[in-house]
């Protein structure tokens, strides 16, 4: 799907009066207009329609090329106050959120709360009905606790966006993979996703299955036993919950799991995971489940690596596969500011505005 | 005011420009737009998104055929740059810009209808992202009237008076199926 | 002489095996005579009409958190058995988890003290089994006995070292006191916040296993054996824990156990999803979109899954589970309106509890007179709280017993809502939804501590 081709072109069009409708039709979705958005918030990609998914990577193309203009700046967001409230430490997604709110003309406040300085959270709600009081448009929040966003979200008219919650979710690093592997493949329906490693504490795992299986990629995930939710397995759930979670196959045996992939994700192992007993060592992790050149011969010729970063080398990826031909992890990183942009504008102009259309529409 | 296709049946008048008449005027701007730029080089049309895209290639044709010569054709889209952003939202989701080397050249913006002229203002200022042309001139297929900022055409191919609450609509071939410039009165306020 | 007549009420009082239309007179806080037309014999008494209700014996509720010393701002003496009233209770056992917790005589003597000047119902404490619930010494058992403990336990956390539980049971033989373990290992919860399953894989939460629950459940029974002591578990919670509980009894091991309300109703859907939320009411899924992060339903066991749900209302009516306790456990919006990793555990419950349970006697699955039984002699019988002195009868009708009556409407609507709580604790799942059965009016030693507007009087 593209925003250059659908149906909304009508031709044989007889009289006046049925042209211009069919005219006010065309101006009111010329091309995949970004109709399908129904989010205050973007909280995780659970509650995202195929087709919303698909207005925020058409967006982000646009985006993209905004990118790469001489001068990359636009005014779409002037006037906007995004604010960054990072609770956890981030170089990458904090500058990437930055950038992009800077791209658009937005004014950017970044802050970082130490986490020794919260006090039992209650200063979560504080901060985010201070900073709305302050003119916060959106707050961007990253947050060691699964659901700290959703709180937020309760408690505030500002548009949250989840910058990563806990082991729960984020959705932005998944929007951005889906773009990424939607560059390459064009269309994901039928491709094999493969995600090796700690599924239980990866929030990038949880938020990706979300996306990947409503744009019909078929997903593996991969890892030692002790790092497997319970529940994640559909024969772990009662029959009225099967659909309470995505479709996916688990597999413990990282061959298996790459077999005939099109993509594999290697997710960064934290080295806590040692010392908590779910693994013996980061040595025997490696042995077990590094994705390493000779495992990927399994995969599809033309495969894709992936990282959501930062990435240990020598532990979950080898170093040669992760600077090699198919690794695209690079590309994740520069195609992060532009899914970024598109989420940013989406939530503060929405898809459809108010604003009446006498003879607008690219004519004035 | 948005109109139904109800009230449109009820008033509907013929087309303003039919088919040939739109081929005649679109000669007749290119004829102009050599005329004024004393030739064809440094010359790049840019269409705004969309319609003036789709005139701004037509236009680069009768401009081949006239003077035997290929003219740069580019495509801007202004959404970002709107001043009613706020209000209009991501009604229409932005198009792709995609514009050759506009350094120094002779740069004519090309769009269907100059009506408030802030689409112009918008693509002026989003031209600046990408260079710095010689000169900005403008042409239009069509000018109805009722500015709201300071700025006019170089070239217009058919001044139409309207009401402000007026629709004017420019239909092409390429985007709507057939030619035709049509105006739908606007209901209330006579 | 005061004198206190309920007529017509449907009086069912499980333990003496009565369930029919009667009056009940109350004489100076006892139980004089109850019968058909007994309340007509009496000249002069205050009286209440309780045609239409169903009239039992006041509730005993073996768990409540009262918060108070240490806690003032989530609870009070005064305001927890203001709740308990309210929920139909007039005999609660407070919980020593205070600050200082309940581990020595002065601590216990100035609970009982407060609940003899503020208290609305009975407050029967517990004490602790170790020295500040820290899990490493025994607390003296004999001098809180003597204090007038009528258990000893270190409710919200779990006696982790087996063989200090040993001997903990073994001691408490001595003075014949219940052991009440809060059976979670420490080690196997490690930082779970909710039942570990496919809601808590939804959430990115980590678990609590049911595992963690039944190892320690398995432990405790066999230590139980070993020092032939009373081992009671609190808050029974999986199908797994009925199973080693009913295994235990049937080997004639001193095992008692109580469930809670919201673990007999809910499960760990409530967390993350709307009331009723339910797949298959639509068949894709889409009533799970959305998801929440809903403190009001984060309690320590979590809520479980449907099966264990099963089980435990199973055995509850088979009285492998005697009990039903609430765990009242009241917080202030400050320890739930935040993160739920941060959250405290626990939900309001007294004032709920009839309601909620009501649920399984019109879902056919328990009957009412069982019902009132697992309120009333069943946990009296379960810690044989009527062999204390002055407590002779406690949960029954019969004549000389305490004048302690609930009088209850079983099909009356009503929509939960915490503002009206006399509990401070607003904490509970159950906001805004109808409840089926009310507590009409409550009377404790022969007064009257609670009545709904419209109750005669």
């Amino acid at each position: 799907m593209t925003t250059e081709t659908t149906g909304t072109r009508q031709a044989g069009v007889s009289d006046a009066a049925e042209a211009a409708t069919s005219a006010a039709n065309v101006q009111a979705a010329p091309g995949a207009a970004p109709s399908s958005w129904e989010h205050s918030h973007v909280l995780d990609l659970d509650d995202f329609t195929t087709d919303e998914i698909l207005t925020v990577l058409d967006l982000t193309d646009r985006m993209q090329e905004v990118l790469e203009r001489r001068i990359a700046r636009v005014p779409a967001l002037r006037g906007h106050t995004v604010v960054n409230l990072f609770y956890e430490p981030s170089t990458r997604t904090r500058a990437s959120f930055e950038l992009a709110g800077k791209v658009l003309g937005a004014d950017v406040i970044s802050l970082s709360v130490a986490t020794s300085a919260v006090q039992k959270g209650e200063s979560l709600i504080d901060t985010v009905r201070t900073l709305r009081a302050m003119g916060a448009d959106s707050i961007i929040i990253r947050h060691a606790s699964s659901g700290a966003p959703y709180l937020a979200a309760r408690h505030t008219n500002a548009s949250i966006v989840n910058a990563g919650d806990g082991a729960h979710a984020h959705p932005t690093q998944a929007l951005l993979d889906l773009y990424t592997m939607r560059s390459h493949f064009g269309d994901l329906t039928g491709k094999r996703v493969a995600m090796i490693g700690d599924i239980s504490h990866s929030r990038v795992a949880r938020s990706d299955l979300w996306g990947l299986t409503a744009l019909g990629a078929d997903v593996v995930v991969c890892g030692p036993p002790t790092l497997l939710p319970i529940g994640l397995d559909a024969s772990q759930r009662p029959d009225h919950a099967q659909q309470a979670l995505p479709p996916v196959q688990i597999e413990t045996d990282i061959d298996r799991a790459i077999e005939g992939a099109h993509v594999v994700m290697a997710l960064r192992l934290q080295s806590e995971r040692q010392q908590g007993g779910l693994l013996p060592s980061l040595h025997e992790y490696a042995l077990h489940y590094q994705v390493t050149a000779e495992r990927l011969a399994r995969a599809q010729p033309d495969h894709l690596l992936m990282h959501p970063g930062p990435k240990n080398e020598g532990v979950e990826i080898a170093r040669d596969v992760a600077a090699g031909q198919h690794s695209i992890i690079e590309q994740q990183v520069t195609n992060g500011v532009a899914v970024r942009m598109a989420l940013l504008s989406l939530l503060a102009l929405g898809a459809d505005g108010t604003g009446a259309a006498t003879g607008e529409g690219g004519a004035s | 005011m948005e109109h139904s296709a109800g009230d449109a049946v009820g008033t509907a008048p013929g087309p303003v420009l039919d088919a040939a008449g739109i081929r005649r005027t679109m000669q007749r701007l290119a004829h102009e737009i050599v005329e004024r730029n004393g030739g064809v080089e440094h010359l790049v049309l840019v269409g705004v998104q969309r319609r003036g895209v789709t005139l701004a290639t037509r236009l680069a044709g009768f401009i081949e055929e006239f003077e035997g010569a290929r003219v740069p054709v580019g495509r801007l889209d202004v959404t970002l740059h709107r001043d009613d952003l706020a209000s209009r939202g991501l009604r229409s989701s932005p198009q792709p810009s995609d514009l050759p080397d506009i350094e120094d050249q002779h740069l004519v913006l090309v769009d269907d209808v100059l009506f408030t002229g802030r689409t112009v203002r918008a693509a002026l200022d989003s031209l600046n992202d990408f260079g710095r042309p010689h000169l900005v001139r403008l042409a239009v297929l069509i000018d109805r009237g009722h500015r709201e900022l300071p700025i006019r055409a170089d070239i217009v191919g058919k001044n139409i008076p309207t009401m402000r609450t007026d629709q004017v609509q420019v239909l092409l071939e390429e985007d709507d199926g057939r030619d035709a410039v049509v105006v739908i009165p606007g209901g209330d306020r006579a | 002489m005061t004198t206190l007549a309920i007529h017509n009420g449907r009086v069912i009082d499980p333990a003496l095996g009565r369930d029919g239309v009667a009056d009940v007179v109350i004489v100076d806080g006892r139980v004089a005579r109850v019968g058909p037309g007994e309340g007509d014999a009496v000249v002069e008494a205050d009286r209440i009409d309780a045609t239409g209700l169903v009239v039992a014996p006041g509730f005993v509720d073996l768990h409540v958190h009262l918060r108070e010393p240490g806690f003032e701002y989530k609870e009070t003496i005064a305001t927890g058995t203001a709740a308990a009233a309210r929920g139909g209770f007039t005999t609660i056992c407070a919980m020593p988890n205070t600050d200082p917790p309940l581990d020595r005589r002065s601590a216990v003597e100035s609970v009982l003290r407060e609940a003899e000047s503020s208290g609305r119902v009975r407050v029967l404490p517990l004490g602790c089994i170790t020295s500040g619930r820290a899990g490493a010494e025994l607390a003296p058992a004999g001098e809180l006995a003597q204090a007038g403990v009528v258990g000893l336990t270190d409710d919200g956390d779990a006696v982790a070292d087996a063989r200090l539980m040993r001997h903990a049971l073994e001691y408490a033989t001595r003075f014949g006191l219940p052991i009440a373990q809060h059976c979670e290992d420490p080690a196997l919860v490690f930082e779970g916040h909710m039942h570990e399953g496919w809601v808590a894989a939804r959430l990115g939460l980590r678990g609590r296993p049911s595992s963690a629950e039944e190892t320690l459940v398995a432990r405790d029974i066999a230590l139980a054996e070993l020092a032939n002591a009373h081992l009671h578990i609190q808050h029974v919670s999986t199908a797994g824990s009925v199973a080693l509980i009913r295994a235990a009894r049937e080997r004639g091991a001193h095992v008692t156990a109580e469930v809670t309300p919201h673990h007999l109703t809910l499960t760990h859907e409530e967390v993350a999803f709307a009331p009723g939320a339910d797949g298959a009411s639509n068949g894709d899924g889409s009533a799970y979109r959305e998801i929440a992060y809903h403190t009001s339903a984060k309690v320590n066991p979590p809520l479980r899954e449907q099966h264990d749900v099963d089980a435990c209302v199973e055995a509850l009516r088979d009285g492998v589970i005697e009990a039903i306790a609430t765990d009242h456990a009241p917080h202030a919006v400050s320890d739930k309106e935040i993160e739920f990793d941060l959250a405290d555990a626990g939900i309001s419950g007294l004032e709920t509890a009839f309601g909620a349970t009501m649920s399984l006697v019109h879902e056919g699955r328990i009957s009412l007179p069982m019902l009132v039984e697992r309120l009333t002699s069943g946990p009296v019988g379960a810690w044989r709280l009527d062999q204390r002195p002055g407590l002779e009868g406690l949960g029954t009708l019969s004549p000389g017993a305490l004048g302690d009556v609930v009088l209850l409407d079983p099909d009356a609507e009503w929509i939960v809502d915490p503002d009206e709580f006399a509990s401070m604790g607003k904490n509970t799942p159950l906001a805004g939804r109808t409840l089926r059965g009310q507590v009409a009016a409550t009377v404790c030693e022969g007064r009257v501590v609670h009545a709904q507007a419209g109750v005669a009087i």
